[in-house]
């Protein structure tokens, strides 16, 4: 405990910054990485040099980095202290849709898997 | 190391208040925050509907699957136009923050127009969708793709009317702090609406190429 109680007096609004000129800075190196990624997506997904199996991964790897530049570069969320309590709600927040997307998709699969093909559920019903 | 941290802070922050004793953060730190909780809130909206969408996307019924319907370069417009209004929000807001009424309108103006382009291209892709026979009605995969696009084209025309609206107060209050608390949420929203078209563009559009 070695850091002051009051080393942070105020936090940071989401979004908010220190001044203009940062955040005509941050704008631009985003929109710049932003264009780069999306382009990538686009060309890993229509181009035949990537191994097709590999594609589905590449998008994700590509789309979760376009959201990470969107969330520091555009909406400024960072991990200084001062934006604690942005950055723990953001947690939650992927972490509630991880739940909700990956877990119906298990629960789903799962699903199909113990159900019984539907030609012989016809037949048992006959 | 804590001697210097202690050197900045005093600097920074004369009277050192305890951070239990400081009272109620100010009101423009209140607000933004609670405004991203709500963000974060849609934001689970969308997941829901992503889970749908993944969960329903094979389930095609006999109808067409997402290859023969998307076209990949119109989404490639439509990307575009959002990303780029995205930036132009950006600049609306550093001409807000200059209190300067004419950036703020020229740059608000062509995030409105960027923004209409999007919708229009996506409505017209619904209507040829719709026209052809393929409407949410046809199957379980085309009811969750026009569930979870629709309602982020919603959540678009929504943020539409309230640019609208921010320039209206502009116009008759000035940049007075609620305003300028108000912009700073708008831009949230629509920077936010663009991190969730990265989700649709990737899986709903390129990922229907497998």
């Amino acid at each position: 405990m070695s850091e002051p109680e009051n080393a942070v007096a105020e936090d940071r609004a989401p979004g908010a910054h220190q001044n203009s000129r940062d955040r005509f800075r941050s704008y631009v190196i985003g929109i710049g990485l932003a264009v780069i990624l999306t382009g990538a997506s686009f060309a890993a997904a229509s181009s035949n040099s990537v191994w097709g199996p590999s594609v589905p991964v590449l998008l994700a790897v590509l789309a979760i980095a376009q959201m990470g530049v969107h969330l520091v570069f555009f909406l400024h969320i960072s991990t200084a202290p001062d934006s604690t309590n942005n950055i723990l709600s953001l947690a939650f927040g992927i972490f509630v849709v991880g739940l909700v997307i990956f877990g119906s998709m298990i629960i789903v699969s799962n699903l199909n898997h113990n159900m019984m093909p539907m030609d012989r559920l016809l037949e048992m019903q006959r | 190391m804590s001697t210097t941290i202690d050197v900045t802070t005093a600097e920074r922050h004369p009277p050192a208040v305890p951070l239990s004793e400081q009272g109620p953060a100010p009101k423009r730190i209140v607000a933004t925050f609670g405004f991203w909780l709500f963000l974060l809130s849609d934001i689970i909206i969308f997941g829901a509907l992503f889970a749908a969408y993944a969960v329903l996307g094979g389930a095609t019924n006999g109808g067409p699957s997402g290859i023969d319907l998307f076209d990949r370069r119109h989404v490639l417009i439509e990307t575009g136009c959002l990303l780029a209004s995205s930036f132009t929000c950006g600049m609306m807001i550093i001409g807000t923050e200059a209190r300067s009424v004419a950036a703020t309108y020229f740059w608000a103006l062509v995030t409105f127009v960027l923004g209409l382009s999007f919708l229009w291209l996506e409505g017209s892709e619904f209507a040829d969708m719709v026209g052809k026979g393929f409407g949410p009605s046809r199957s379980a995969f085309l009811s969750s793709f026009f569930a979870l696009v629709g309602t982020h084209g919603l959540h678009v025309s929504v943020g539409l009317g309230w640019l609208l609206l921010m320039l209206a107060q502009v116009g008759t209050l000035g940049f007075r702090p609620m305003v300028m608390r108000r912009m700073l949420c708008f831009s949230l929203f629509w920077h936010a609406l663009d991190i969730v078209w990265i989700g649709v563009f990737t899986i709903v559009y390129l990922g229907a190429s497998r």
